[in-house]
């Protein structure tokens, strides 16, 4: 079910002309990989994906796609190039990936029942992967530096 | 229909890369490309999260996917921060009309 509502919507993400709405689409995907996030029993990501792409990223995306055209613009299409060989080289690709994942076997353990995994991901967070969330801490911090003093220049 | 089982995700989130990379082939405009690459990141998500489920790895792959999602933050940023940078000296967001390194 949510595998269905994400690849559907991811279809018309890549499909559809009007890039407003396959931003809108875009929403959709998410919500469904979220949803296959709570299927495979990891809450604290789901809720994560929640937040920070729906609530931070894809608005981002629809700020850009209002900025970078004109707004008496209605009709906002984008052109696509290259259909055939794309369409052809990424149904090959899919098809090996496919094709080596379905015969390869993959040893699984039998499946607990999900468990509320959020205190156990702060534990690890700050004791074992210290240094990498502290690492994390400085991309953003930096990446939004960047992005402000870069989307401003030549205004000031 | 059977259970699902580890291969059920593995094959979303390759049909989920695949339409990643056919966004990021053929569509013109910049911020289409973006919502490409953040397609592949949320299929290899997926990935993570589904082996942190069927194998025995502990809870690994949640913190790597936790920290794919702030770098898919950060990265978004940032080209939209360039994306509009270009759109304001060059007036097109089409990465084929894209050409020029100097003015």
């Amino acid at each position: 079910m949510f595998a269905a509502v994400t690849l559907v919507s991811a279809f018309f993400v890549v499909t559809i002309r009007n890039i407003v709405y396959s931003a809108f689409s875009l929403l959709f995907t998410f919500f469904g990989v979220a949803g296959i996030y709570v299927l495979l029993g990891a809450d604290f990501v789901a809720v994560v994906q929640l937040i920070v792409y729906v609530g931070g990223i894809l608005i981002l995306m629809l700020f850009g796609v209002m900025l970078t055209n004109k707004i008496t613009n209605v009709e906002i299409k984008t052109g696509t190039i290259n259909i055939v060989p794309a369409t052809i080289g990424v149904a090959l690709l899919s098809g090996a990936l496919l094709a080596a994942l379905i015969n390869s076997n993959w040893k699984t353990l039998p499946v607990q029942a999900p468990m509320p995994t959020t205190a156990l991901l702060g534990t690890m967070l700050i004791q074992d992967y210290l240094l990498v969330f502290e690492l994390l801490g400085i991309i953003l911090l930096i990446a939004l530096i960047g992005a402000a003093s870069m989307a401003r220049r030549g205004k000031v | 229909m059977s259970e699902i089982g580890l291969n059920h995700f593995l094959v979303v989130s390759t049909l989920l890369f695949s339409m990643g990379i056919y966004a990021i082939v053929t569509r013109k405009n910049a911020i289409m490309v973006l919502m490409g690459v953040e397609l592949i990141l949320n299929s290899a998500n997926i990935n993570f999260i589904a082996f942190t489920r069927y194998g025995n790895f502990g809870l690994q792959g949640h913190l790597i996917a936790l920290f794919v999602i702030v770098l898919a933050a950060a990265e978004a940023a940032i080209a939209l921060a360039i994306v509009l940078n270009i759109y304001k000296t060059l007036a097109t967001v089409n990465v084929d009309e894209v050409d020029s390194l100097k003015d």
